[in-house]
Order: C-alpha cells, then sequence, then structure tokens
C-alpha cells in the first residue's frame, strides 16, 4: 500500500459500518425512550403518599414522620402506604439510600429534595449514606423496618 | 527516531532539554512512576477491603486519604502524562515539523508536574478525587486540601499549557504537502483531545479558585450557611470532568489507531471515519456532563436531556470498535505483545460501554449510582481502555526509544494476568454494585455476598499487581541489557507497511 493510499483505501464497502451504526442508534432510542418511560411512571407521586422528613448530618440519619414521631437510625414504616421523603442536609452532602427499594436521593445542604416509595414487603432493610460525607461515612447505616399494617 | 537511551548521556542534559523527544521522555517517566506509586495504593485499599473489620489500615482517615490520593495520581499524574509523552515523541514528527512549536513552553508544562504531583502527595488530601462541597469547604482538614487545590491548580495549567502546543504545532506548523484529513489518527487524537481540554478545563480551574476562597472563608460561592449552592460546583466540575474522560480515552484510541494496522499488516479500515468519530466525541462529550448528578435531585427534564446527550457518544465509541475491528478483519494479524494488549482493551472498552448505558438510563442509574458498579465501570475505561492502550502502545514504543526489545515473554505473561485481574476485579465490582454496596467506604458489614465477592476482587487485584512487577522488571531490565533492536522492522513484521513516524523529515 502506497503512503498517499491512506484514507480511502480501495476495494472495501462501507455498507456494512453504516448498518452497524444505524443499529447502535436504533439501539439507543429504544433504551432512551424506555428509560424515559420508565422514570415518568416511577418520578408520578401518589396522593395519599406520607410524608417523612429525613435529615442527614455527619453521620447519622433523622425521620419524622407526620405525627411528629421522631426516630433517630431507625424508620418504621407500614407495608402497603405510600411514603413520600422530604431530604434535608444540616452539614455536608449525604445520600439517602434503601438499596432493596432503589431509593436514592442526595441529602444537599440548603435544599430540599423528594423521593418516594411503597414498601410491599415486610422485614428490615438496610438505610445506607451513598455519598462521601467523611470520617464514619461507611458507618452511617440505619435499618428500615416494614410492618404488616395493625401490627 | 531519536534513540533516547542509547547514547549515554548525563542525565542533567535530558532534564534541561526542551527538544520534543527529550520532554517526551521525561514525561513518560514521571508517568510511569506515578501510575506504579498510584498502582500500589490501590492494593493497600484492596487489602483493607479483603474482608470486613481492620485488615491492615488503623482508621478511617488514613483510608479516605489513600483513595483520593491513588485516584488524583492514577488520572492526574499518570493518565495525562503518559498521554502528553507519546505526543511530544510522534506528533511532531507526524506532521512533519522539527519540534513543538513552543518548545520552552512544552518543557515548563512538563516541569509543573513535578511540584504538583509533590503538593498532592505529601498533603494527601481525603475529599476524593472530586472534591464536593461542603464537605471540601467546611469539613476537610487542611493544609492537605489547599495543597490538593493548589497541586491541581498547577496540573490545570501544565495541561493548557500543553494543549494550546499541540493544537498550534498541528495546525500551523504542519508541513504544507500534508493536507489536515490525511495527517495520522494519532495525531488527530491529539488536535480532538488538546480542543476538549482548552474549553473544558479552565471551567474547573474557576471551581478550584471559588473552591480554595470558600475554604478561606472569604467567599461563599458553595457554601449554603453563606449563601451559596453547593450543586453549582457539581456542575462547574463535571463540565469539565466529563469531557475530561474523553481528554483521557481519545489518545488511548488513537495508540490502537497505530497498533492495528501494522500488526494487522493491513491500512486502517476507514481514516475518515476514524476523523469523524473523534471530532464527534470532542462535541458530544460536553452534551452529558449532569449525567453524574442525577441523584442530586435534579427534575426530570433536566435528567431527559443529559440521558439523551449521553445516549449520543454511544455510535461514536462504537465506530471507533467497528474500525479496529474491520482493520484487523482479513489481515495477517501477528500477535505481539502490543496487539494483545489493544484486543484486550477493545474488549473492555466495549464492556465498560455497555455499562455505561446502563448507567446513563435514567431509572437504573438510582440502583448504581455511588456503588461499587460506578466504581467498576470507570475502572473498566481507565484501567480496561486507557491503561491497556497506553501500555500496550509502551511495549510497541519501548525499541524505537531504547533501541532494544523488551522480553517478549514477560510482556505476554503481564498482558494475560492484567486481562485476568482486571475482569475479576472490575466485572465483579459491577455486581457487587449491584448488591448495593456503596464507594468509598472504610469498612462494612458481614453480608455474604459482599465478602465474598470483595474477597474475589482483592485476589484479582493482587493478581495485577504481579503483573505490574513483572512489568517494571521488564522495563528495567530490557532498557539496560535487552537484545538490540532491528531498527528497521523491530517486530520482523517484513513488508512495507506504513510507519507514520517514517516520515520524511530533517530533524530525525
Amino acid at each position: 500500500m502506497k503512503q498517499k493510499g491512506i484514507g480511502k483505501m480501495s476495494g472495501h464497502s462501507n455498507w456494512p459500518e453504516w448498518i452497524y451504526v444505524a443499529v447502535v442508534i436504533a439501539l439507543m432510542c429504544y433504551v432512551g425512550a424506555e428509560a424515559w418511560n420508565v422514570e415518568r411512571l416511577i418520578e408520578h407521586v401518589p396522593e395519599d403518599a406520607k410524608l417523612i422528613t429525613v435529615t442527614g448530618q455527619q453521620w447519622l440519619w433523622t425521620f419524622e414522620h407526620e405525627d411528629g414521631t421522631k426516630e433517630i437510625g431507625e424508620l418504621h414504616l407500614e407495608k402497603g402506604e405510600a411514603y413520600r421523603f422530604e431530604i434535608h442536609s444540616k452539614d455536608v452532602i449525604h445520600s439517602f439510600n434503601i438499596h432493596e427499594y432503589t431509593v436514592l436521593m442526595d441529602a444537599v445542604p440548603g435544599r430540599v429534595n423528594h423521593v418516594w416509595f411503597s414498601p410491599n414487603v415486610a422485614g428490615e432493610f438496610d438505610i445506607q449514606c451513598r455519598e462521601y460525607c467523611g470520617l464514619i461515612h461507611y458507618n452511617m447505616r440505619g435499618t428500615l423496618f416494614v410492618e404488616d399494617k395493625g401490627a | 527516531m531519536v534513540l533516547e537511551l542509547q547514547k549515554p548521556r548525563p542525565i542533567w542534559q535530558i532534564m534541561f532539554s526542551t527538544h520534543h523527544t527529550d520532554v517526551g521522555l521525561l514525561y513518560l517517566i514521571t508517568s510511569l512512576a506515578f501510575m506504579f506509586m498510584g498502582g500500589a495504593l490501590a492494593l493497600l485499599l484492596r487489602v483493607e477491603l479483603f474482608s470486613p473489620g481492620v485488615q491492615l489500615i488503623a482508621d478511617s482517615m488514613t483510608y479516605n486519604r489513600i483513595f483520593t490520593v491513588h485516584g488524583t495520581t492514577l488520572i492526574f499524574l499518570f493518565i495525562l502524562p503518559s498521554a502528553s509523552a507519546f505526543g511530544n515523541y510522534l506528533v511532531p514528527i507526524m506532521v512533519r515539523y522539527k519540534d513543538m512549536a513552543y518548545p520552552k513552553l512544552n518543557a515548563v508544562a512538563f516541569w509543573m508536574i513535578p511540584p504538583a504531583g509533590a503538593l498532592i502527595w505529601l498533603g494527601f488530601a481525603d475529599f476524593t478525587w472530586y472534591a464536593y462541597p461542603t464537605y471540601s469547604v467546611i469539613s476537610a482538614p487542611g493544609p492537605a486540601a489547599d495543597m490538593w487545590i493548589f497541586g491541581l491548580k498547577i496540573l490545570g495549567i501544565s495541561s493548557i499549557l500543553g494543549a494550546i502546543n499541540f493544537v498550534v504545532t498541528i495546525m500551523k506548523c504542519k508541513h504544507p504537502d500534508l493536507p489536515l484529513s490525511k495527517m495520522p489518527l494519532l495525531a488527530w487524537s491529539y488536535l480532538t483531545s488538546s480542543l476538549i481540554i482548552l474549553v473544558a478545563v479552565p471551567t474547573f480551574a474557576a471551581a478550584l479558585l471559588m473552591l480554595l476562597t470558600d475554604r478561606l472563608g472569604a467567599s461563599g460561592f458553595f457554601n449554603p450557611a453563606m449563601g451559596g449552592d453547593p450543586i453549582a460546583y457539581q456542575h462547574l466540575f463535571w463540565f469539565t470532568f466529563h469531557p475530561e474522560v474523553y481528554i483521557l480515552v481519545i489518545p488511548a484510541i488513537g495508540f490502537m489507531y497505530e497498533i492495528f494496522p501494522r500488526f494487522s499488516r493491513k491500512p486502517i479500515f476507514s481514516h475518515s471515519s476514524g476523523v469523524f468519530a473523534f471530532t464527534l466525541l470532542a462535541i458530544v462529550g460536553f452534551s452529558s456532563w449532569a449525567h453524574h448528578m442525577y441523584a442530586s435531585g435534579m427534575s426530570f427534564t433536566e435528567k431527559t436531556v443529559f440521558m439523551v446527550g449521553t445516549l449520543a457518544a454511544v455510535p461514536a465509541s462504537a465506530m471507533h470498535v467497528f474500525n479496529f475491528l474491520a482493520t484487523m478483519w482479513g489481515g495477517r494479524i501477528k500477535f505481539a505483545t502490543p496487539i494483545m494488549w489493544a484486543v484486550g482493551g477493545i474488549a473492555l472498552f466495549f464492556s465498560a460501554g455497555a455499562g455505561g448505558v446502563v448507567n446513563a438510563a435514567m431509572p437504573l442509574d438510582f440502583m448504581s449510582h455511588d456503588t461499587y458498579w460506578v466504581v467498576g465501570h470507570f475502572h473498566l475505561f481507565v484501567m480496561g481502555t486507557i491503561l491497556f492502550g497506553t501500555v500496550g502502545f509502551i511495549y510497541y514504543f519501548f525499541p524505537y526509544v531504547t533501541g532494544r526489545m523488551y522480553n517478549e515473554v514477560m510482556g505476554k505473561v503481564h498482558f494475560i494476568l492484567s486481562f485476568i485481574g482486571t475482569v475479576l476485579v472490575f466485572f465483579t465490582q459491577h455486581i457487587l454494585g449491584l448488591f448495593g454496596m456503596p464507594r468509598r467506604i472504610y469498612d462494612y458489614p458481614p453480608i455474604p455476598e459482599w465478602v465474598q465477592m470483595n474477597i474475589i476482587i482483592s485476589i484479582g487485584a493482587f493478581i495485577i499487581g504481579i503483573g505490574m512487577a513483572i512489568f517494571l522488571v521488564n522495563l528495567i531490565w530490557s532498557s539496560a541489557k535487552g537484545k538490540p533492536a532491528d531498527m528497521d522492522d523491530p517486530f520482523e513484521l517484513g513488508g512495507k507497511y506504513y510507519f507514520p513516524y517514517q516520515a520524511k523529515n530533517p530533524s530525525h
């Protein structure tokens, strides 16, 4: 191959590359559309969701129910109810996370963030901080207790 | 090519030289030193995480400092300088000019790196490589944090100076007979990545200044107690550092564009599609920065915009992969060490990209965000793609710098160990992330799945470590005692294939 032949190599077809790029673009459109649709449904908060105020601080979680009951490091909820979290931070950025229920939202000082979920399995679940917040970040953990109604 | 190490020269002659190959050699040695230092820190982290409880590191603060310096070192002191190293060697030769456009500026840009590295290593900050406020403003202990900020400031200036030099060398000093469209793809990769640096990096430079004055209490840009907003920093940071991903990966792709045609004994499948994909990546790289911030309380519309911007980068990356495979297709491939690394790099690049689509899709990101999934994902890029491309190119380039051949068996063993280790460590980290283990934690509760996977990851990390030790021995031993290379055809590929650096150049 002569040096000046670079760039327009003769004797190959460009069709495979066009088809390949079209397939990749089609796949990305599918992923994007599906993600858009699912996220749109997820972000729709039910009207009757109960408010829980979550406060993150170095290095513990505080929860306040609608009726004013406060809990530290533990959160007791009822199975089948919908809950809306209002997330605050007192000092640095934390991230409120209940992994089993894919609940994740940053606690940003100076801002209020929202996320909601509805537990459908009773039991104990881990609550953890997923944003680096300093010395005891690794142990900024709590427990979610989901109890059957009326128990 | 200039044989840097074959002619005995006093070391100060190389150190105070402004010739592009000398500066390239300095960049290369510095970046390799930092690679081994940063990698050693990773092994410390893996020993600590081998099982729950205290193993080696006595307190969480030390652990936090180690992962911060690990990340900062490998991104800013290994990957960026190693790309500059080969750019210094090859860009002037590829555009047929006698040196870089501004040789003294080039040396200045290099000499900013050692003091910056010293600041980062002597300070040993703990606020992770992204230094999010308000932690970094109100909580991170000084003077380590301030030394980190100054170190990064110096590195930012260094990379801007280097980028200006590459852009001017390519646009103004290119031989008039060589049209831009015919310029080798490696030179194109430096042109596009340098242009990204010029647009992206000043934003972070500004954010660093604001962070510093915030820490001093003189301002409150990011401190809500003084009316600021920490999310503003995240935007400024990721506006620089999402494009930074492309700054890092584009030269590595350029290395692969050198290796594949050479060892497949076949020209590149499509030069123009490579140029197109580089340019497209450089542009769409700027449309995706806030996908790092889905969980910071963004609106649905913002998330949608940045998801589309992120997915738009996929076809361009996929075009490079196609180009590599089509170049190898039907070629008479000689599987020497460099192409093995490049092939491994493609496989891992593809895996990393597939994982990235998952992160970009909004609902799935809430599962993977800030877990080990993300750690596995970006390490597949920075190690699986960038380091694999770079190390392959170091092997490829070794005879041209030292005049001696590296040890082929050791090179292949290094590849096999690194590939197995990389798959063990980073694929497992993806799964560990799906099981919910957060990033940046010093200790974890004894959840059985977490413990098992952490053991696998630590073993994989030590397999990589053994490979890297072999690499170090190979580099030192072969550059002193390796068998002399046949400089016309060190890899015994035969034939007259395309060597961009053999283009006529009066000074070489």
